[in-house]
Parts: C-alpha cells; structure tokens; sequence
C-alpha cells in the first residue's frame, strides 16, 4: 500500500519522530543538568536556626538567654504605601532608611520576602502589631537575640554578631554561610560550637512566585536544628554585680578566683558596659560608640592589660630564693638604701620582715645571690646562666606565657631572657647591675591582672595552680570542659616554704593595708604599685581568704588610683567579706570605694 | 483503530491537564469543572456529540457543503478582526458565553474539503501550472486573512497542506528547492561568522562542479546557483535583523538558549527543564514539580507536552510519539485505500495537519523550533483545537466507512 510517494510521507513521518526522540533522549537521560535546574528551580532549602544555648553562673542563675526580635519582612510586589509619613512615624523609621531597605528588597527579589526593618523590640512590636494587617505584603519574622537579665560580665559573656568574611574563610568545615551569627569575643567565642547547636534544614518546595507548596519528599531529606547547649559558668553573678558597682568610674581589673579549682569567680574590665547594648538593632551604633570611647571599655583589661608586677613580685623572689636554699627564715640583709631606695623600716631585716615591709635592698641583694651563683668566672656568663636558670623557676608561676584562660586574646605578659638583654646591650654586654630592677618586679617584666591573681591563689594553695577558667559544666557536665582545666599545675615550690610567705602576707596588711582587715575574716594579701610613666601609678593588690582554707584568691588593679593600700586593697576586701560572709559590714569602706578619691 | 488510538490520546492528553494545573495543598478532583480537566471534560463530551452527529450525517454532506462551508469560514475569518475579542494582542476569538471559540481552527477543515472537492475532478493536474495557483489560492485566502489577526502560528499550519499536494503530484522540484532553503536558512543562522558560510558554499560550488557532467551549461548553471545562495544568505542575516524584535529573539533562542533567558528564553528554558528533568521514567503522576509549581507558562496549551515530559520521562514520550506515529501511519493507510480522490485528498490534508502540528509542537517544546503558539492535538487544553481535530479527524472516518458507497454512486 505505501508506495511511491505515500511511503515518502510515511519515511518522513517516522523520521521527524525519529528526530523528535532522539533530542528528547538527549535531553532527558543523558543529561542531567536539567534535572538539578529543576530542583534549583522549585526546591527551596530553608534554614531552620538553633536555639542559641544559655549562660548560668555557677549558683544557676540565669546570665544570658535569648529575647525574641521581629523582623519586618516584605514583599514588594504586594507592597504599597499610600501615607509613607504615617508609616515612618509608626514604625520609628526615617524615610530615605525605608526606601533604601524597599529598593534593596526590590532587587532581591520581586516575589520573596526580604527584611524591611529589622530588630524589632518585644515593646515595640506590641505597639505596632495591630496596625500591620492596614499593609499588604507585610509579614512578620520571629528571631531571637542575646539577652542578660542583669546587666553584667559584658567582657567575659562576649557578644555575638554577624559572621565577617575572614571568619568565613576560616571554617573549614562549611558550616557557616554569610549573615549568620557568632561569637565574636569573650564566652560567646570561645565556646561557639557548644553554644551554637547545629542548623536544621527544610527543603520546601516552591512554585514559580516562591509560595510554598510543601515538603520536598515528604521532608524525608529534611534535618531538625538541635538547640545549642547550656553552659555553666565559674562566675557568682552576685560577686560580678558587686565589684562592677565598686569599679563604677574607675578603670582597672578584678580577678577572683576559687584556689582550689582555679574557678574565676569574677572577672571585671572597668569601665564596664551593659551588654545588652550589643544585641539587637542598635549594635553597630553602640559597638563604634564603644570603639571610640577613650577609656577603651573594649579592651578587655584582666586579659590584655599587662602591668610590671611590682612589689608583689617579691613573693616569687622569696619563694625561688627558699626553693634554691639561698634564702631561709635566718637570712637577714641591710636595708642598704644606696642600693636602691626604700621607705623607713628597721634594719637590718629577716625574710619575714622583708616580705612585710616591703624591704627594696633586701630582695636588690637576695636575688643578686640567686643570679650569680659563681658557675662561670666571667661575670657576665654567669649572670647570663643564672638569669635563665631563675627565668624557668618564675615560668612555673605562670608567668610570662599565656596561661590558657577559656576566652580568646589572652596576653602572654613578659619575663626576660638573656637572649632579650642580648639584643638590647648586646651579648656579653650585660651583668646584674643591668638587670637588678627585677629583683623588686621592675623593668622588663610585665603581667597581667589573669597571671596576678593565679599568683594569689598558688600562694593560697601553697605551691599549685589550677589553670584559670570560666565555665564549669557543659551542658550540666563538668568532665566536659577542656582536660587542662582539670590538670594541676605544680610549680616546683615546696609546700613548707608557703608558711612563712602566707604568715608574712597575713601581717603585711597591718603595715600596708589596714584598711583590707577584718574582724571575723582573716585575709593574707601584699600591696603593689605599678609604676606609671604616663601618670599616676595604679594601685594594684592581691589577696587571699581565709588564711586557713582560702577560698577566694583575688587581684585588683585600679588605674591610677596610686598606692596600692588604698583603692585595690579596700576593693578587694570588700568583695572578699561579699563572697565569704554574703553581706557587707563595714558602709563606710564601701562608701570610700564609691566614692573613688585614693589620690592625697 | 484511528478511532481506539483518538480516544487514547485525548485521554491522555485530559489527564496530564490535570496534572498542569494540579496543586497539591488545594487538590481538587479531576473532574472539578472549575478547573480546566473538569472543563476539558466538557469538551470531550460534546466532542462525542460531534462525532455522533458527523457519524449519524449522510457521507454526501460534506461534499456538497464543503464550498459553501470554506466560504463561510472565509466571511467568518474576514469579520473576526472587527468582532473578535482581543487577547494577548490577537484578535481571533469569539465568545460564546464563558467559552471561547477561535474560528481559524475551524477554517482548516474547512480548507480541506474545499481542496478537496476542487481536486476531486479527475481532469485536475498539479503538473499545470494554472492548476497549481488554484490549489494555492483556496490555501492563501484563509492564510492571508489569518495574518490579519496577527496569528503567524495558526497561518503556518496551512503550509501542512503541501504534503497533500505532493502526494497528489506537485512536481518534487518545488520541494527540493523549498527544502534546500530551509537547510540554507538553518545554517545561515546557526553560522555566525558569515566568512564561514560563504566559504562553505563556495566548497559546495566546487564539489557541484567536480562531480557534474562537465559541460559549460552546467557549470554556469552550477555557478549561478551559487551566486543566487549567497545572495540569499546575504539577504536573510539582513532580514532577520529587520524582524520585530520579538520574532528575531524567538529565532535566536534556538540558537542559543541563553540569549534572553528570563524573557523570550524563559518558556524554552523552562519548558527544556521540565521535560529534561523527567529522566528515563519520569518522575511519576502528579509529581512533577516544574509544570505543576507553574514554571512552564502555557503548560496546559501549548506547552502540555512538558508535563507528559516530566512526569511520564523518556519511556512516556516514547509512548505518546508512537501512539501518534501509528495514527498517522494508520490514515496514510486509509487515505491510500479510498476509492475517491476526494477521500483521498481529504485525508492527506488530515495527515498533512496532524503531523505537522504534532512535530511543530514537539519540536517547540525541546527547543528545535521557535516558540509559535500551535496547539498539540487532542491533547493541549481548549474547545476549538479539541473541536476542530475532531471533526476533521471525523469526517474523514466517516468517508473512509463509506468508501464503497461513495465509489458506487458518484461514479
């Protein structure tokens, strides 16, 4: 039947069919780019965002939660705005703000909704909730932003912020995509991957104007966001409130921390900030407010500030000089002020009257006996030897390196080498008389208000150290923080030679710091000043109580505030009797303190 | 079996309307005449009538009316411009209630029984050359007059009636020639650098010249050819960039689907996803996200092959193209059994229309050919196109039932 010309229209037909298949299999089997276009087209992946993990301090209360924000969404096509006037007054919102946001939604997307305002109080949302539904094309984005019940601890907790292109870069392991939050310092950052939990993702599936039209698969692809974990910190959020209230218009550092665990009770940057000011809508505003403020409330002091230790630093001295067998309770020396200067005292002094008076020429003269020790007949040799030998010994102490706290940027302080005199005088160019200033914690030497107060609580623990931190218990486990939080650091000082020193430190305050002393809680301390060339010199004092099973070590640094008996020493023995004996006795110290005159 | 392979077309084609416009959150029956499977279903039943009525009619009308039917259309398509309702810049519908009816659909088969009842005479050559411009005047009046409207798509259909005129004994030069145009239009626009072109036509020349008998006659004969080509891939670049841009961009797209991805690429592209996602086995009825999330414009028109594309895969378009296939192998197979020129005629014009509707459509969908607005038979959702494939689809089973009749009285 198909013959001559009709088997020519029946060939052509079956060949256009031909060619019709052969393009359809081309394009549906053997390549699959249009399958993933597909899913990019109608297969949208939401992401579910955890609950940022809380912050207790160590008697559970309540340091940080999360307050729920409102972002205004819009979508522009549905968008319209007769009274653009009326519509900034009530949403608080200057005009060319609004339009800016507007275009920028507009060049997202036509159809998808973009943010509008963002951060949204609580109160205010209650404000303007009612008049929304006046507006088409508006809807309303739950978040949630950090939030502090009371107003404390702002440099320890940190702060959390937008995620910046560095940090992107750094994660190796593609968590975090642009415009996620993270800690950005203090608690926040350094425990980000327990605080965080992990983001959930839906994939939903969309039709071409992006209205959801359900679950892709059912959700069988679909992860659920796992909260992140609570932690619990070493700080007695009451103590923080306290010493917060006495550093009020000073600026300077407390560090307190439990001896026997190395547990940091408080920790204090002043002056200090409300952290709720850096959350929510205003945070960049207040954060450049913060970054130009002079008196730098950013820097986070106990960490960063490093001072030279001063006269504290000679119960290190004394306790290297008894470890070495240079030094025992019988070694007298003259308080010889042509060596260096001194205030009036008895002379000549044992150890004991050293520690207590504070004697300059007698550490000048002890620690010339620790450094030269006559191994090597070239002076300068020798010095050099000696100096590294006693530079191991002070390391010990937890000095001049970094001590490891839980939070980043952490300064190392100083203890000088030989090589660094090396440099500076050029080697073999340098004896004991270069270097004698160390012997009272002067020149080269730098530490911070961290390493200060671990010293208190090795001289209250009588020869070890818990490496300072700040959370206890992650998620209500304590085995999970960090190993080193848990390692004792010894640091090669007999536990005897600690008897003399604490009895010594005990009747310092009758010298040098009255004011520190109370009735019913005896407290070992030693003053200090740290020299400042730029101005007064800041008052600095360290403690520890009760003498007989301490407690609370503490240091306090006040800027500026000149001698250490006075601002440090009447800080610290408040917060010491707040922490021991819960309540304050003595109005008119804590009046002296608030009311901040040390200077006369 | 025309009829068996009609009904299943249609029924596929009625639930894969269905499938365009199902949405998942707000699922309503496939029978909801609120919806177009519930309206398409509307039209398949009175379909049935037309069918009932077209059997139940005596064979003879359709030869005595076929005149007076194309005259009518003619006036009908003539008035449409003034009284037609305008949509997307076309005036070529009329309303009828909440239906809407496009009379060019119905001029086609109109046009085939005026073809033929004008060829039917056995005196009637198409090797005349007057013979010829009377054939071409019954197909250029409609055409003229639907360009009117604008409808380019619709006009191009008529061009179908030359596999008719073929089979019936146009001489094979006009297709050859028609052919080698095509091809040279093809490569002139998908040769971008014009260098390349005129240098391929220039090989070509030589190798004419190489394998002809080598007498000077052929050889100018040879050479002119290749002028005239020249000339004319010269002229079709300049022609294609005086094109409204819309009609050039339509053009380029196929080219290159990139060139305006979220305008005029936009259906290609999304109709290219939707049917290159399906795979092998497709992703399963109902399941089709691109065509039922509205990604494909004209899913349930024009583009309804997307969705047995997606949902059905390579293995369902297999099925549909060889469903197709066997009809039209089928009424070639008729057509050549009848009795009459006419029937026969007829029935190549059928041919002639299904095909290329169904290729052109095809062929639009998978990007071989630029997007025109022709419908897919007996599947694409609306009365007119299901109206008018029926009954031209119907008549002709009713002459090809009354074959032996038709033999006997009429000759």
């Amino acid at each position: 039947m198909y013959t001559g010309r009709s088997m020519v229209v029946a060939v052509s037909i079956g060949l256009i069919a031909f060619v019709l298949l052969g393009k359809l299999f081309l394009i549906q089997v053997t390549d699959d780019s249009y399958l993933r276009k597909a899913e990019r087209n109608a297969i949208q992946r939401v992401v579910d965002h955890p609950y940022r993990g809380l912050v207790y301090d160590r008697n559970n209360s309540l340091m940080v939660f999360n307050d729920p924000v409102f972002d205004l969404m819009v979508i522009p096509r549905e968008f319209s705005l007769e009274d653009t006037s009326r519509f900034c007054d009530l949403f608080d919102i200057e005009k060319e703000k609004l339009i800016e946001a507007f275009n920028a939604a507009k060049n997202y997307s036509w159809v998808k909704p973009s943010p509008l305002i963002k951060q949204i109080s609580k109160e205010e949302f209650g404000r303007v909730q009612d008049f929304l539904i006046d507006y088409r094309g508006l809807f309303v984005m739950t978040r949630s932003v950090r939030a502090y019940p009371r107003s404390a601890a702002s440099s320890t907790l940190g702060y959390i912020g937008e995620i910046n292109a560095s940090q992107l870069n750094r994660d190796s392991s593609q968590y975090y995509v642009q415009g996620d939050y993270v800690g950005l310092s203090g608690i926040e950052d350094y425990y980000e991957p327990e605080l965080r939990g992990r983001k959930g993702v839906k994939y939903k599936l969309v039709n071409v104007r992006g209205i959801e039209k359900g679950a892709f698969k059912n959700g069988d692809l679909d992860t659920l966001s796992v909260p992140g974990e609570n932690l619990q910190a070493t700080i007695d959020l009451n103590l923080q409130v306290y010493g917060e209230k006495l550093m009020q218009g000073k600026r300077g550092s407390v560090v307190a921390i439990e001896p026997e665990t190395g547990e940091i009770l408080t920790m204090i940057s002043a002056p200090v900030y409300d952290p709720n000011i850096l959350t929510g809508a205003k945070f960049g505003e207040n954060y450049q407010a913060l970054n130009k403020d002079p008196d730098k409330p950013l820097f986070n002091r106990p960490i960063m500030a490093m001072y030279p230790p001063g006269s504290i630093f000679k119960i290190v001295q004394s306790l290297i000089g008894m470890q070495e067998g240079i030094l025992t309770a019988k070694t007298t020396f003259p308080c010889n002020r042509a060596l260096v200067n001194c205030h009036n005292h008895p002379t000549p002094v044992n150890l004991f009257g050293a520690i207590r008076n504070s004697c300059n020429p007698y550490y000048h003269q002890a620690f010339r006996q620790v450094i030269n020790r006559e191994v090597s007949s070239n002076t300068y040799k020798d010095t050099q030897i000696g100096l590294d030998q006693w530079r191991e010994s002070v390391l010990k102490f937890g000095l001049g390196n970094r001590l490891g706290i839980d939070m980043h940027g952490e300064k190392s302080g100083s203890i000088p080498s030989s090589e660094l005199y090396d440099r500076i005088y050029g080697e073999g160019r340098w004896k004991y008389s270069t270097i004698y200033s160390l012997s009272i914690g002067q020149g080269e030497m730098l530490v911070t208000p961290l390493q200060m107060a671990n010293l208190a609580a090795i001289f209250a623990n009588k020869g070890y150290y818990y490496t300072p931190h700040l959370i206890k218990a992650i998620d209500g486990d304590p085995s999970r923080i960090p190993e080193k939080f848990r390692t004792k650091n010894e640091t090669g000082i007999d536990a005897a030679h600690f008897e003399l020193i604490q009895d010594a430190m005990a009747a310092a305050l009758y010298g040098t710091a009255a004011r520190a002393i109370m009735e019913d809680i005896e407290i070992a301390g030693k003053t200090g000043t740290a020299q400042n060339p730029a101005g007064e010199d800041h008052s600095v004092f360290i403690a520890f109580a009760p003498k007989e099973d301490p407690k609370i070590a503490i240091a306090v640094y006040v800027e500026n505030a000149g001698w250490g008996g006075r601002a440090a020493a009447s800080t610290a023995s408040l917060l010491i009797e707040k922490y021991l004996a819960g309540s304050i006795s003595r109005p008119e110290l804590e009046e002296y303190v608030l009311k901040g005159e040390f200077i006369y | 079996m025309a009829i068996g392979l009609y009904f299943a077309l249609v029924f596929i084609g009625w639930i894969n309307i269905y499938a365009a416009v199902y949405d998942e959150q707000n699922a309503t029956s496939i029978f909801d005449f609120s919806i177009n499977s519930g309206k398409q279903l509307i039209w398949i039943g009175t379909a049935i009538l037309l069918i009932t009525l077209i059997m139940v009619a005596d064979y003879r009308l359709f030869q005595n009316l076929s005149m007076i039917l194309y005259i009518l259309f003619v006036i009908i398509l003539l008035l449409t411009p003034f009284i037609g309702k305008e949509i997307n810049g076309q005036r070529a519908w009329f309303e009828l209630g909440i239906f809407r009816l496009q009379p060019a659909e119905f001029t086609k088969f109109a046009t085939a029984l005026a073809l033929a009842k004008l060829m039917e005479n056995p005196t009637f050559d198409l090797s005349k050359f007057t013979h010829q411009l009377k054939a071409l005047g019954i197909i250029a009046l409609p055409v003229a007059l639907i360009m009117l409207q604008p409808d380019t798509g619709t006009a191009m259909v008529y061009s179908s009636f030359f596999i008719m005129l073929y089979r019936e004994g146009m001489p094979q030069k006009y297709y050859v020639f028609a052919l080698s145009l095509v091809g040279l239009s093809i490569f002139t626009l998908l040769i971008t650098n014009n260098w390349y072109l005129y240098g391929g036509i220039g090989v070509l020349i030589l190798l004419l010249i190489l394998i002809s008998k080598k007498s000077w006659k052929n050889i100018a004969g040879i050479l002119l050819l290749g002028i005239l080509m020249l000339a004319y891939a010269y002229s079709l670049d300049f022609v294609v960039e005086k094109l409204p841009p819309h009609q050039q961009n339509r053009i380029m797209v196929l080219f290159d689907p990139d060139v305006d991805p979220l305008g005029v690429g936009w259906n290609v592209t999304q109709s290219k996803i939707a049917i290159g996602s399906g795979g092998l086995f497709g992703k399963g009825y109902l399941e089709g996200t691109q065509t039922k999330f509205d990604f494909v414009p004209e899913q349930h028109t024009d583009f309804i092959f997307c969705t047995l594309g997606e949902e059905f895969g390579w293995v369902g378009s297999l099925i549909m193209i060889s469903l197709f296939v066997l009809l039209l192998l089928r009424l070639v197979f008729l057509a050549e059994r009848q009795k009459t020129r006419f029937s026969r005629i007829y029935g190549y014009c059928v041919i002639g229309l299904l095909f290329f509707h169904f290729s052109i459509n095809i062929a639009m969908t998978v990007g071989l050919f630029p997007v025109v607005g022709i419908p897919l038979p007996f599947f694409s959702y609306g009365g007119s196109s299901l109206w008018s494939f029926t009954i031209l689809l119907f008549i002709f089973i009713k002459l090809d039932a009354h074959r032996i009749q038709i033999l006997g009285r009429s000759y």
